[in-house]
């Protein structure tokens, strides 16, 4: 209890700092391993290529935070784009199609919210289910790729800013605006700060008079509605909708929230750090496609570096016991 | 009691479980500028008290008021509307934010949905300072001590204009240091006239710092005394449930000390993650008892010498041999068996039924590939159904059906199936009906006739000296007396659990 | 007779095994009986049954599998990557680009790729019983790994290969009857007499229903968990043998893709609660038929096999619902209220 207020980092920045730091390694590493690979346009690719799974790995980190999970988002996103591609091909505007389809990933993510809250279901099954339940649905719509012709669309896949001799395509924008819009909710707001106090300790937030019955559904909301936003993105970057769409695209997501320092029993993590989760899995899939190497090093790697970091995350778990009952 | 000074009562408080009533028209006041200890043992009833002062719980009977107004609460957040803060044991705060939104989470300053983090952080500190308290209050709560912990729980619970502080164990965790700081504390807002309920379980304490005490014994109201008027002697007789007129030096029954017997384990200077320190001696054949105060380490021992919590440093000798208790199935087989305190959480596997629930632990001494024939583990049941008269429909009815006493019955028949030469039974007839009491401690002294070593730990003096033949006393989790045959009395052991000069502990190992 | 009847009611099995029934009558209803007809060709039996219990025969051993790690309140997700990896391992060794030595040797292989899914079990276990992570969690990491861990494998081909004596794992008779259906039998019957004569599903449900009790109780919680997991992992790579013995060649995208929600399926319609305790292998084998049967129906009325996953969600949401406490209070809350105001 010395008067001397010291400034060191605590655990959360240390693991944004971790992830950050990587980031930039990967990067450094491709650019000396590789010609060309150092330069704008490269990092900039890496927000065009993975702006949806930015977008889905952010919704999800809410409920991460909370301490739940959510596997359906895959799902939804495809469902996005088959159910768009199929309004688009019957004529309907682009102005219906696109509130329409955000308003059923909102409303798909508050119903399995709701289950989970009201009836204590495991998040794990409930939102399995609501994978099972969107996938069938895309195939009930069609089980063919469904081409997007619609001029909106096409405007939109197409139309990038150039930044020197990058370029960054429109879409990219849908993830920046999301990603700044979720730190600010979770760092200014009564709802954000109630998700990571419902995810430090769940108990100790009802007693604090927070509503978490609320927070806990409307974190299933948000990461319906980011997955319906990434699937809009999604079909931007495509133009079509296939109801097999990114399968396993859940794992991804989650991957890029723990390694982005997300602790997967809620509590701790941030959107910056899991956008360095989802541009990380990019940097790693750019290096592979460098190194002609098959795609699948990338799962392998990603799949390393999430068991490194959790068992990381267990050490710290188990440290911070430890400490409690010594 | 002026009333004008009484800033919370509560009368007639009745409050029902199915089957069970936990609190039976007690009552409770508390004045203004004061620090009011709440005792009692376990199933007391204080835990039962508090959460139904604090709306966890709601009132079957009764009437509480607050400063003259009748109160209802129903919830913790609308008892802390109406001034009632509680700051628990496990500190019920979030680890994972920092120090100053802790104190302001939930009711953060701000405009149009923006929180104000300068001005959180600058009252923040600003109010931890009044509790002499300079920290850091940006960093994450959980890199600070529990005692740090604490202070934060309560500054926030008092800056929500709290009227009446409930206080609920909050030393256990805590150094010496730390306590005396949080007495300093207590004291300062007992000067601004708050009220505090201070529920604990260390006896100096309460003589330190508390102004009166409440005991509750059983779910009743047993009585109230300003501190100063009441002795510890005559606190701890009430607590357990003897007048101090009762009191007598009454020797125990039977079992005298029947002469130098063998020995069957020993610990010397065994410390685990909860106790340290511990050296005891059980010989064969007798009935040992762990007397002493909930949380004076009477479980830990225990819990030490079956593996539960294991060995850290020092010895244990079972046999005579040295033996490394690391998990519960290395005990078992060095002949030893014990039925833990919270019988549902530790004691019975729920869903299994009670012939399963028997067989449990014979079955994973022989070991998993030398399994029971269904015939084997049926008669092995209606054996112990028998002997032990368990009321069950029948042996294939699910544990979770059956009342306390015959689930206790049902653990005791796990152990005894596993012929242990050493048996530890800790508060076995917590909760049990008067009729299954009887019957257990009957069964414990006919055990140790027939050879077998007992522990027996329990809250009831009685009880204890019903059935111990030498007794160790614990208090503040080191040893501070023993008594052997004639010695044994209610009046001694009560001595000893109060403490004083001459019941110290003494520089010399107990033997 | 009737006492006996009411016994088996009560039984865990006897509700999965009607639904069964009910889903196979229905389909012969629809079908017009030619859903039960069965032929005899050169003295192999052949039909839609038979083609259920065949095709079903994967979902089986993977239910056998999975149903005792749900038992102990956990779970197992990686069992899809195992079997990539195991149809990777043997069809790599049968196709020789892996240990050439060993080339076309199916019985190397068949031992490899089993071999392959104890380390992958294993894995999961020791992250479970010893660094403690939670078994989703735990489990999730080789579920993402696993495919590519056998895309490396088979060099990121699909791996055809021509054996009649791998081809016989999936395609094979025996005494009339499809090859896989022996298979599941022997898992079945081991897994039966391993649970039943020794006190190894005893202590499981224990573990399931409490813990800390099987702990305090002598049980070494840890060790069953680890034999747990690695068993789910074998029989993983049985059913990954099964399948790639179908489509005659590894293809490491597709095999077992979402057959552990599959899986964990058929455990919950058996009536094992996922939230551990009791279990039945059995009811679980039955609820893997379930799933089979609802899948061919679908097939069979001409929609896309997607649809199914429509089906099975709104199952898992119901079972769920069922399962849960606290829906049947709110249940019997409505209930009663309903009752006082009637009244």
């Amino acid at each position: 209890m010395s008067g001397a207020i010291q400034k060191k980092p605590g655990n959360r920045n240390i693991s944004l700092l971790i992830t950050t730091l990587l980031f930039f390694v990967l990067f450094g590493a491709g650019s000396l391993a590789y010609d060309r690979f150092f330069s704008l346009s490269t990092f900039l690719n890496l927000f065009n290529d993975n702006a949806y799974l930015i977008i889905v790995a952010i919704g999800v980190t809410f409920v991460l935070l909370t301490g739940g999970i959510d596997i359906s988002v895959a799902s939804t996103l495809a469902f996005t784009c088959v159910f768009s591609a199929h309004l688009l091909r019957l004529g309907v505007p682009p102005v219906v199609v696109i509130p329409l389809v955000l308003l059923i990933g909102l409303g798909v993510g508050l119903l399995m919210g709701y289950l989970i809250q009201t009836f204590h279901l495991q998040p794990f099954i409930v939102t399995l289910a609501g994978q099972f339940f969107m996938r069938g649905f895309c195939a009930v719509i069609s089980t063919n790729s469904i081409p997007i012709t619609d001029t909106f669309y096409k405007y939109m896949a197409l139309g990038k800013v150039s930044i020197g001799k990058g370029k960054l395509y429109y879409y990219v924008f849908f993830a920046l605006v999301v990603l700044a819009a979720a730190y600010y909710t979770l760092r200014f707001t009564r709802f954000g700060r109630g998700v990571y106090a419902v995810g430090g300790s769940e108990q100790s937030a009802v007693l604090m008079g927070l509503p978490v019955t609320r927070i806990k559904i409307a974190v299933y909301a948000i990461s319906g509605f980011c997955a319906a936003l990434a699937g809009v993105v999604f079909s931007f970057y495509t133009l079509a909708g296939y109801s097999l769409q990114n399968m396993g695209l859940e794992m991804d997501a989650i991957s890029s929230a723990v390694i982005g320092g997300t602790l997967l029993s809620g509590g701790v993590g941030s959107v910056i750090g899991t956008t360095f989760g989802a541009l990380i899995q990019g940097v790693i899939q750019t290096i592979v496609t460098y190194q002609n190497l098959n795609t699948w090093w990338t799962k392998v790697t990603i799949a390393a570096l999430l068991c490194v970091f959790i068992v990381i995350q267990r050490g710290i778990a188990l440290r911070a016991e430890r400490r409690k009952s010594g | 009691m002026d009333t004008q000074e009484k800033l919370l009562e509560m009368e007639h408080i009745t409050k029902k479980f199915p089957g069970v009533v936990a609190l039976r028209d007690v009552q409770f006041a508390l004045r203004r500028g004061e620090i009011h200890a709440l005792l009692g043992e376990n199933g007391a009833g204080k835990s039962t008290l508090i959460k139904v002062l604090t709306g966890v719980f709601e009132r079957d009977g009764g009437d509480i008021f607050l400063e003259g107004r009748a109160v209802s609460p129903q919830s913790p957040q609308a008892a802390q509307n109406m001034g009632i803060s509680t700051v628990y044991q496990e500190v019920n705060l979030c680890p994972n934010l920092s120090v100053a939104e802790n104190v302001y989470i939930g009711r953060e300053p701000g405009s149009a949905g923006r929180i104000d983090w300068k001005t959180i952080n600058r009252k923040a500190a600003e109010l931890l300072s009044r509790f002499d308290l300079h920290i850091d209050v940006t960093q994450n709560l959980d890199r600070y001590s529990v005692a740090v912990q604490q202070m934060v729980a309560i500054a926030r619970a008092v800056d929500i204009s709290a009227k009446v502080l409930i206080l609920d164990e909050p030393t256990s965790s805590l150094t010496a240091v730390e306590v005396r700081k949080l007495f300093e504390i207590m004291r300062m807002l007992k000067a601004r006239g708050m009220g505090i309920i201070f529920v604990t379980h260390f006896l100096d304490q309460v003589y330190e710092v508390s102004d009166t005490i409440t005991v509750l014994r059983g779910g009743e109201y047993v009585c109230s005394s300003p501190t100063a008027e009441l002795p510890k002697m005559q606190l701890v007789a009430r607590m357990i449930g003897k007048e101090y007129e009762d009191l007598e030096s009454r020797p125990s029954s039977s079992l005298a000390d029947r002469g130098k017997r063998d020995l069957f384990l020993r610990l010397q200077g065994a410390a685990s993650a909860q106790i340290s320190h511990v050296d005891i001696d059980i010989q064969k054949g007798e009935v040992l008892g762990f007397s002493g105060l909930l949380g004076s380490g009477r479980s830990e021992i225990a819990r030490l010498i079956f593996g539960v919590d294991p060995i850290v440093t020092g010895g244990l000798e079972i046999g005579g041999r040295k033996t490394a208790v690391k998990e519960p199935i290395t005990a078992m087989r060095a002949g030893i068996g014990f039925c833990p305190e919270n019988r549902k959480s530790e004691g019975i596997v729920g869903e299994l039924s009670v012939r399963e629930n028997i067989m449990l632990a014979l079955q994973a001494k022989q070991g998993m590939l030398r399994a029971m024939s269904r015939r084997q583990s049926e008669k092995l049941a209606d054996e112990y159904i028998e002997a032990l008269s368990i009321k069950t429909p029948s042996r294939e009815q699910s544990i979770h059906n059956l009342s306390g006493g015959n689930q206790q019955k049902v653990i005791l028949a796990r152990w005894l199936a596993t012929a242990p030469d050493l048996l530890m039974l800790d508060e076995p007839t917590r909760g049990i009906d008067i009729g299954t009491k009887a019957e257990i401690q009957k069964l414990v002294t006919k055990l140790a006739g027939e050879g077998m070593s007992l522990v027996f730990i329990s809250s009831e003096v009685d009880e204890m000296v019903r059935c111990c033949g030498r007794m160790v006393i614990l208090r503040d989790k080191k040893l501070v007396g023993e008594l052997t045959g004639e010695e044994i009395s209610e009046d001694m052991i009560v001595k000893y659990m109060a403490g004083g000069e001459q019941f110290e502990p003494k520089t010399e190992t107990i033997q | 007779m009737s006492q006996k009847l009411r016994q088996f009611s009560k039984n865990q099995i006897f509700w999965p095994l009607m639904v069964l029934l009910a889903i196979l009558l229905a389909n012969g209803i629809v079908s017009g009986g030619s859903f039960f007809e069965m032929r005899i060709v050169d003295g192999h039996l052949y039909g839609r049954l038979i083609d259920i219990l065949r095709n079903g025969s994967k979902l089986m051993v993977l239910a056998i599998g999975i149903t005792m790690a749900l038992a102990t309140g956990g779970t197992d997700i990686s069992v899809g990557s195992v079997m990539a990896i195991s149809g990777a391992v043997a069809c790599s060794i049968v196709d020789g680009r892996l240990l050439p030595g060993a080339s076309g040797n199916v019985a190397v292989a068949v031992v490899l790729a089993l071999l392959a899914g104890v380390l992958c079990g294993l894995w999961n276990g020791v992250l479970i019983a010893k660094v403690k992570i939670q078994p989703i969690v735990a489990t999730m990491i080789l579920m993402v790994a696993g495919r590519g861990i056998a895309q490396l494998i088979t060099e990121g081909k699909i791996v055809t290969i021509n054996s009649d004596a791998y081809y016989f794992i999936n395609g094979g008779y025996i005494l009339g009857l499809p090859f896989p259906l022996f298979i599941v039998a022997f898992a079945f019957v081991l897994v039966m007499l391993f649970t039943r004569k020794t006190a190894f599903g005893l202590f499981i449900e224990a573990i399931g229903v409490n813990s800390v009790s099987s702990r305090f109780t002598g049980i070494k919680v840890d060790r069953i968990k680890l034999m747990i997991y690695t068993f789910s992992g074998l029989m993983a790579a049985v059913a990954g043998l099964i399948e790639s013995a179908g489509i005659k060649g590894a293809d490491c995208n597709n095999a077992g893709l979402l057959i552990e929600l599959d899986a964990i399926l058929s455990v919950a319609i058996g009536g094992t609660s996922l939230f551990g305790g009791r279990f039945s292998i059995p009811a679980s084998v039955i609820g893997a038929l379930i799933i089979q049967s609802i899948s061919t129906s679908v097939l069979a009325m001409g929609v896309a096999p997607e649809v199914t996953l429509v089906v099975k969600s709104l199952i898992v949401v119901v079972i769920c619902l069922v399962q849960s406490k606290k829906f049947k209070e709110t249940i019997a809350g409505k209930f009663s209220r309903r009752a006082v105001k009637e009244a």
